[in-house]
């Protein structure tokens, strides 16, 4: 599923948000433990409604990613394994992506191993080449 | 979460042919919903039987449990599409008169919004562009501490930047206990704010259900839905 920031497609809006605050979690810009921010707060950083935003953290805890304390607010999870999933899955989902667009445009399995080998071996050579400078 | 707003088999005809045929729906209170379909499909007139202006119609409805007059009125703050203000008022003057009438009005929270959206206190309506004159319009009709907010078009003449902070003065607002309707043509702009679509095609609802819920049984965002219905 592609997501994009200004909640335009078809995908309901709270689907939307979950997957952006899994990504959130997942690469750890919302670190395990930490204080999820107010709904309300969260609805304007994201520009929607708080109903909406409260659907998304509610099945968000369902997942386990979120747990609520009654009168302390609401947490992500502390649950590493949990958030590993999390990360993979959404792994996969870019990499279905990815796989499907280079297929659709003609190349084979190897090929695409061996361009994104190389792409990576380019990559590490020019941060190597930064850090020397 | 209960029902502020219940419209029952709601029919108005302006002379010719019905503009309103057979409307019944409901609203529950602390939503955000958006009125959309094109100009001419009776949105305007939805919205001022339920303001209380207009009184001659068919059907049955309930603003929070009476029929729309001086007790809904109390209680819907109605942004007209157009001014009903004497050129020659300063903005000022327009924020001491809401002041006199609503007594819901908070002078504070609109002085606030006046200089969030830049607008000058003595400024005079004649002297602002058109977009000026709908922001005041705007600040005048949220600075009502109202049940339900009814905004006819309110982003028409504004531009982008402006439309954001509307966006955000209505989020900012929110509250369980308050329910704003807008009806709007720019769905794509806003629609990630609405928890609620109602859609009107030729005086006929057509849909009035969350917007989620269109998003998944159709596959389209409501301003691709929108195009599909409303297509020449």
């Amino acid at each position: 599923m592609l997501i994009n920031d200004k909640f335009d497609s078809g995908v309901p809006i709270y689907l939307q948000i979950m997957h952006l605050i899994r990504r959130k979690i997942a690469s750890g810009e919302w670190p395990p433990g930490h204080r999820v921010p107010a709904v309300r707060e969260l609805a304007l950083k994201f520009g929607v409604n708080p109903n909406t935003m409260q659907r998304a953290l509610s099945e968000l805890e369902r997942e386990g990613l979120l747990r609520s304390e009654r009168t302390a607010g609401r947490f992500i999870t502390e649950n590493t394994e949990l958030i590993d999933t999390a990360r993979r899955g959404l792994a996969e989902q870019i990499l279905d992506d990815f796989i499907e667009q280079m297929t659709g445009l003609g190349f084979t399995g190897q090929r695409i191993t061996e361009l994104v080998g190389r792409e990576l071996e380019n990559r590490t050579c020019s941060e190597q080449k930064e850090e020397e400078e | 979460m209960s029902t502020l707003l219940e419209i029952r088999n709601l029919t108005k005809s302006y002379g010719k042919g019905p503009v309103l045929q057979n409307v019944s729906l409901n609203v529950d209170s602390g939503r955000i919903v958006g009125v959309i379909g094109p100009n001419g499909c009776g949105k305007t007139t939805l919205f001022k039987i339920i303001a209380g202006l207009i009184s001659d119609y068919q059907g049955t409805v309930m603003v929070d449990g009476s029929p729309p007059g001086v007790k809904s009125k109390a209680e819907a703050s109605f942004l007209p599409e157009n001014t009903y203000f004497d050129g020659g008022i300063k903005a000022a003057g327009a924020i001491s008169m809401f002041a006199d009438f609503y007594r819901d009005f908070d002078r504070q929270k609109a002085l606030e919004l006046l200089k969030r959206f830049n607008l000058e206190p003595g400024m005079k309506l004649k002297s602002m562009s058109k977009g000026m004159q709908e922001k005041l319009q705007l600040i005048l009709v949220m600075s009502r501490a109202a049940k339900l907010y009814l905004l006819d078009e309110p982003l028409g003449g504004i531009d982008p930047a402006a439309r954001d902070i509307i966006l955000d003065v209505i989020l900012k607002n929110y509250s369980e206990n308050s329910t704003v309707m807008l009806s709007t043509h720019l769905i794509h702009d806003v629609e990630r704010v609405f928890d609620d679509v109602i859609m009107i095609k030729d005086g006929n609802l057509l849909v009035s259900e969350s917007a989620d819920s269109l998003r998944e049984r159709t596959g389209m965002s409501l301003d691709q839905y929108f195009r599909e219905v409303f297509k020449c």
